[in-house]
């Protein structure tokens, strides 16, 4: 019994509950504040992956800015709380979950079709340089810095285009 | 002028595109009368010159073709536009144009002052043309051509003036009745032909006889094409049982009775029954059907003319009748008295309805004799002429009439048996009392219209020209088919000149002689006298004492009544096969086959459609949600699919 | 590393189907919005998963810009809510169905 592996249970175990418990609660508030544990027990799972600049940005990115972002919303919108999950449409949502069970049978078969095992090399020993920032920034701004760019610019569109949906029509 | 023979179509084919396009912008009535009679005379002269042309050939070189131009040829049918110019023939075209000819020149008379002059003309030369077609044509299919040609004529001059009333109903239905119950005799005339097509091969008669003697072809078939040309026979030469259309046809101005219902078209069947000579010939059964129904009719037709009262209808009853003894000739196999009938009949029926126009002309249109009576001081040469006329039908010598008939009555004797000569006897008999009874009504006796009124006159010259011409023709026609009791071997020009065409025909039926001349003598006698007492008794009847007509239409109030309403024949076929076949037109092929199965078809099938996309359209739902597990359903089946073709 | 890679796989294919499940049958679009962000994670999971496993560094820079992309996609869809509350006032999916049939 690793700390890897007692850590590994910990987050995937936290992951896995949020998630389903996000999209089962009725109010949207405690949906996304599940969100939010999710995304903080995938940035654990990150770190126990090596990948510490990903796991830090995500605190920051995802947990810190989206979910705020969500949260504002749903504070400014206001929206009633919907009806318990089983109620509404009970025949509809046992279908749609059989068709997603279906999916997730097929996805994990697929995973053990093609053996990944058998394709990691010893460069999984690696993975601690991979995951460093130095790492990371030497990639980015040397073979990677066009569509770093590039998403700058999509940063910028998306702005000017929330804004301008947002905004209140002139007088 | 054998070789010009076509030119007696073309002609009248002119006069009727002349007339027909600038007729309507010519006021000039005389300019379209003498351009619409010119080119029959014309005609009458190519004839004339063809006839004796032929006539100085020797007799086996007496069948001429003039080919004009192939006009179908498809598969082994091979049809040309040509004209057979032999004695038979030469005899219906003499008839046609020189009869057709007068009748154009009275008709300018007669339709003086009508606002259609020029359609009139325009269609007496288009009947022309289609009679002359039937008439000289060397084969079935242009035979045919004419006959069609004929009536489409007769109906467009039946109907000539549309917007008049005629009995209970207009010109209009009259000339549509003519019509149809042709095109029904029609039916019956093709189902013949294709009957001779498909047994010899050939439509042209030239063909079509030599084979029926020398193919093996079994005598039911013969039989079967004899009675299919005959009920053709029987609607144009309107015999029973399509007889119906004729006394409706008398809603035409009269110079189309004359021509067309007395003269020309209506011998048309008997001209073709003629010419088929040899296959009638060799179907017996056949033959005895043609003259039983030509002695019926006869009779028939004669009853009622006994009682009608319309002075055209009686003419035209008496059509029938006579028409019934031309079957009745052709039935005994006297080909050629046929024939000889059927030249002094247009003679003498000519003038009759000719002489009658004339009366009705001057009486301002009245058509009923019971008005009429001692028109003879107004109008004499109308008079005289009608007196001729009545004469030669009633059959007494030395007039035309008396020829024809008696040789028709003489070969039915001989051929057929003492049945069929006693009832064509009675039937002569009630001819010369109704021809009689309708002279001594109109033009002798006290007069029954208004004097003050009316004020009859004689016709003008345009009239009455071809009046005296028919009447001298009516009267020494005869003379060129005198039996031969009195004119000795090969006396009867007539039946010398056409017994080449009937020669084969006559073979087969095997006729022999076998009767004496005393009876021949005997049985002419017995009509000539039975014709003078019906003369007689009708002149005591209509002249001297009115009352016993009165009297016995009372006395025998029944059958007075069957024989006015001409046996109710009209109502009988009305009942039986008109009004079913309109009900169940209207109300099974309309509202079921029409409306239901097909109208019902159609729709059932666009409502399948809006059905079906009534299903389909739900997909569109408008919910974010449901595409998206379309979509969710799609990554399912594309996985499987992925799966599959891995493992 | 002692996991096998087969459970960070198993453990993102869970999530991506739990992010679906929520797409379909949620009817508030702000919960639709957050579904579709749980999607993305997943599929972040596989990349660093990948990445660490093999030693790659390409992963997690793609990563980096899905995020990026994650989060541009989140600020104009909520615009576009913010939009249509305005016009609708209501942020059920079921009531916005204009294009029916």
């Amino acid at each position: 019994m690793t700390l890897e592996v007692i850590l590994f249970a910990i987050f995937s175990t936290i992951c896995a509950v949020s998630a389903v418990l996000m999209i089962t609660r009725p109010s949207p508030v405690i949906s996304a504040l599940f969100l939010v544990l999710n995304f903080c027990s995938l940035a654990g799972l990150y770190l126990t992956l090596n990948a510490q600049f990903i796991a830090v940005a995500q605190v920051i990115v995802y947990a810190g800015a989206i979910m705020v972002f969500f949260l504002f919303v749903i504070m400014l919108l206001n929206p009633e709380t919907e009806r318990k999950f089983f109620e509404h449409k009970a025949k509809l949502r046992v279908f749609i979950i059989v068709i997603v069970a279906l999916v997730l049978i097929q996805i994990i078969y697929v995973i053990f079709l093609s053996k990944p095992s058998q394709t990691i090399t010893s460069e999984a020993s690696r993975s601690i340089e991979t995951g460093t920032v130095e790492n990371i920034g030497r990639e980015m701004f040397t073979n990677y810095v066009l569509p770093f760019e590039a998403a700058g610019y999509l940063l910028l569109a998306a702005t000017i285009g929330a804004l301008v949906l947002a905004k209140k029509k002139f007088e | 002028m054998i070789d010009l023979i076509y030119l007696t179509v073309l002609l009248p084919l002119l006069g009727f595109l002349f007339n027909g396009l600038a007729g309507p912008k010519i006021k000039n009535e005389k300019v379209i009368g003498i351009v619409g009679s010119g080119v029959i005379g014309l005609s009458f002269i190519v004839v004339v010159g063809a006839f004796f042309e032929t006539l100085a050939l020797p007799v086996e070189q007496r069948l001429n073709i003039v080919t004009l131009f192939q006009w179908i040829s498809v598969g082994g049918l091979n049809i040309s536009f040509s004209y057979q110019v032999d004695q038979l023939s030469l005899v219906m075209s003499l008839i046609v144009i020189g009869v057709g000819f007068l009748i154009h020149v009275y008709s300018i008379g007669y339709m003086h002052g009508d606002k259609s002059f020029w359609r009139f003309f325009t269609y007496l030369n288009l009947f022309i043309f289609a009679m002359m077609n039937l008439v000289l044509a060397d084969n079935f299919l242009v035979l045919f051509l004419g006959w069609e040609g004929v009536g489409l004529c007769s109906y467009l001059l039946i109907g000539f003036w549309y917007d008049r009333k005629f009995e209970k109903s207009t010109t209009s239905a009259a000339g549509l009745k003519a019509f149809v119950v042709n095109r029904i005799g029609d039916f019956g005339f093709l189902l013949g032909m294709f009957l001779i097509y498909s047994t010899f091969g050939t439509l042209v008669f030239t063909d079509v006889f030599s084979r029926a003697v020398s193919f093996a072809v079994p005598e039911h078939i013969f039989v079967f094409i004899a009675i299919f040309l005959f009920i053709g026979a029987t609607g144009k030469s309107a015999q029973i049982p399509l007889l119906v259309w004729l006394p409706d046809a008398m809603a035409g101005p009269t110079p189309v009775s004359a021509l067309i219902h007395a003269a020309t078209m209506v011998t048309a069947g008997v001209y073709m029954v003629a010419r088929c000579s040899i296959l009638y010939a060799s179907a017996p059964a056949a033959m005895m059907v043609v003259a039983v129904i030509g002695i019926f009719t006869a009779f028939f037709a004669a009853t009622i003319g006994l009682v009608q009262n319309d002075i055209k209808k009686v003419l035209a009853y008496s059509t029938v009748s006579q028409l019934g003894y031309m079957f009745l000739a052709l039935g005994a196999g006297a080909f050629s008295a046929g024939i000889f009938h059927v030249m002094t009949h247009a003679f003498f029926k000519a003038l009759l309805f000719l002489g009658a126009g004339s009366v009705i002309h001057s009486m301002h249109e009245q058509q009923d004799i019971r008005h009429y009576g001692g028109l003879k001081k107004y109008m004499p040469i109308t008079y005289g002429t009608f007196l001729v006329a009545a004469v030669a039908i009633s059959g007494i010598p030395p007039l035309s009439g008396f020829f024809s008939k008696d040789e028709i009555l003489w070969y039915s004797f001989t051929n057929l048996g003492f049945v069929f000569w006693l009832i064509g006897l009675i039937t002569a008999l009630m001819t010369a009392f109704y021809m009689f009874r309708l002279y001594f009504m109109t033009f002798e006796g006290k007069e029954k219209f208004d004097h003050h009124k009316l004020h009859p006159h004689e016709s003008p010259k345009m009239m009455t020209v071809p009046l005296i011409v028919l009447a001298v023709l009516s009267a020494i026609g005869g003379f060129i088919g005198i039996p031969e009791i009195f004119s000795g071997e090969h006396g009867n020009l007539f039946h010398t000149w056409l017994a080449p065409i009937f020669k084969t025909a006559e073979m087969k039926l095997m006729q022999f002689g076998g009767h004496s001349h005393f009876e021949e003598l005997l049985l002419m006698i017995i009509s000539v006298v039975a014709a003078l007492s019906a003369i007689l008794y009708a002149r005591f009847v209509y002249l001297k004492k009115p009352e016993v007509a009165e009297k016995t239409s009372s006395r025998f109030k029944a059958a007075y009544n069957i024989l006015l309403n001409k046996y109710f024949l009209d109502e009988a076929y009305d009942a039986t096969i008109v009004n079913p076949i309109v009900k169940g037109s209207e109300k099974i092929l309309w509202k079921i086959a029409d409306n239901k199965i097909i109208d019902g078809l159609i729709n059932y099938l666009a409502r399948l459609i809006d059905i079906i996309s009534g299903f389909i359209k739900r997909i569109q739902t408008g919910v974010a949600q449901s595409y998206a597990l379309v979509m969710v359903i799609g990554i399912v089946i594309a996985l499987f699919w992925i799966i599959l073709s891995y493992a | 590393m002692q996991i096998p890679i087969e459970y960070y796989l198993i453990l993102s294919a869970f999530m991506f189907s739990v992010g679906i499940v929520g797409v379909l049958t949620r009817r508030n679009a702000i919960i639709v919005f957050m579904c579709i962000e749980l999607m993305l994670n997943s599929a972040n999971l596989t990349l660093i998963t990948f990445s660490s496993y093999l030693g790659d560094v390409g992963g997690q820079l793609f990563v980096f810009f899905v995020m990026a992309v994650a989060a541009a996609e989140a600020a104009v869809g909520l615009a576009i809510i913010i939009a249509i509350y305005r016009n609708k006032l209501t942020v059920n999916i079921d009531q916005i169905n204009i294009l029916k049939w």
